[in-house]
């Protein structure tokens, strides 16, 4: 702002600064840009919610919430994620510091949290389907695992591109590019852990409750 | 902020100082917390993770209806807080757009998901799977 009222003396002076303001604007429209999508995906995890919300009693004579779910699992899976939360804000203050081994260290250790989060929920899943109540059972299961099973495909996405990351990290080491694709994916992951809170809540728990 | 048009030998120097600051904080107000941030959020959270799974699993209210409002709304009060202390969401971020995208999601979000259930809810009630009995008699 000030910048502009300084040159307002220099009328000639004044065009190139506007060129100077919009250059930093690819950098941030990336993080905007990303962030629309994360909304966009936000509302596919809405249908799904919504969906839940109107098939989740339809149990056809089949097993209820209650009878299925495991709690306990269900919050070791909870902790998992949210570990992994928390070692990827490591990761993006490591990041930085400009401190190359310490990034991949708790990118590293995300991963391995989210891998266990994954294990946990497939170890569930064919937990259920073996006991009969695969998604065919009734409509309360069907969006069970379409709900629960689509955040467990943004995970393993969101696995398979942190392992990406920290190839090119190693690589390449902490350039802009690569300092702008970790920032994309701190903020899948932490959206994810927002979906997550929202499953575990609405889903696990309050099918639980009956 | 207004500086005097007629000050030629200030005003290099505040630009470039005003020029470096705009350049620091642009990198900063992005997405970033500090470590003090993330713990103050990873505390909140394991907090209201821990509240919710207690109070199902412990069973400590008798009321099922107030047991479903305090896990729903502790969810809402922990993705809140995912949103400040993880997502750094603020009014000012991008100037403003990514709160405006995301007050936008959420009015859609709310849109689906209350009139889903409403719609639904009706139908439900009123188009109950009917017996050859009530069938006979309908008009």
């Amino acid at each position: 702002m000030s910048e502009t009222q300084v040159q307002t003396g220099h009328p000639e002076a004044e065009k190139p600064q506007f060129y100077l303001t919009e250059d930093h604007h690819p950098e941030g429209s990336t993080m905007l840009g990303f962030w629309l999508y994360l909304m966009s995906d936000c509302l596919i995890f809405a249908v799904l919610f919504a969906t839940h919300g109107v098939l989740g009693r339809n149990y056809a004579a089949g097993p209820s919430p209650a009878d299925l779910f495991d709690l306990p699992i269900v919050a070791l899976n909870t902790a998992m994620l949210l570990f992994s939360s928390i070692t990827y804000g490591f990761a993006m203050l490591q990041m930085e510091r400009g401190d190359k081994v310490a990034t991949l260290f708790w990118l590293a250790v995300t991963g391995v949290f989210g891998a266990i989060f994954l294990g946990l929920e497939l170890y569930e899943f064919s937990h259920l389907i073996h006991e009969g109540a695969g998604p065919t059972r009734s409509a309360f299961l069907s969006s069970f695992f379409t709900l629960v099973g689509t955040h467990g495909l943004h995970v393993t996405f969101g696995i398979i591109w942190l392992i990406t990351l920290m190839a090119q990290v190693a690589k390449r080491g902490l350039i802009p590019e690569n300092r702008r694709r970790l920032m994309c994916l701190s903020m899948f992951w932490h959206f994810l852990d927002v979906v997550w809170i929202g499953v575990f809540s609405f889903v696990y728990l309050m099918g639980v409750l009956g | 902020m207004s500086s005097h048009p007629n000050a030629p030998s200030h005003a290099p120097a505040h630009e470039s100082a005003s020029h470096a600051h705009h350049g620091h904080s642009h990198g900063h107000e992005a997405a970033h917390g500090t470590f003090r941030s993330y713990m103050i959020g990873f505390a909140l959270s394991v907090i209201l993770t821990a509240i919710p799974f207690w109070l199902v699993m412990g069973g400590v209210f008798d009321s099922k209806l107030l047991t479903a409002f305090f896990v729903m709304g502790l969810g809402v009060v922990q993705i809140v807080v995912h949103m400040v202390y993880f997502l750094h969401m603020n009014p000012r971020s991008e100037g403003g757009w990514t709160m405006m995208a995301l007050i936008f999601t959420l009015v859609l979000v709310g849109i689906t998901l209350a009139g889903s259930l409403w719609v639904m809810h009706h139908l439900n009630t009123n188009m109950m799977p009917m017996s050859p009995e009530m069938m006979k008699n309908m008009p």
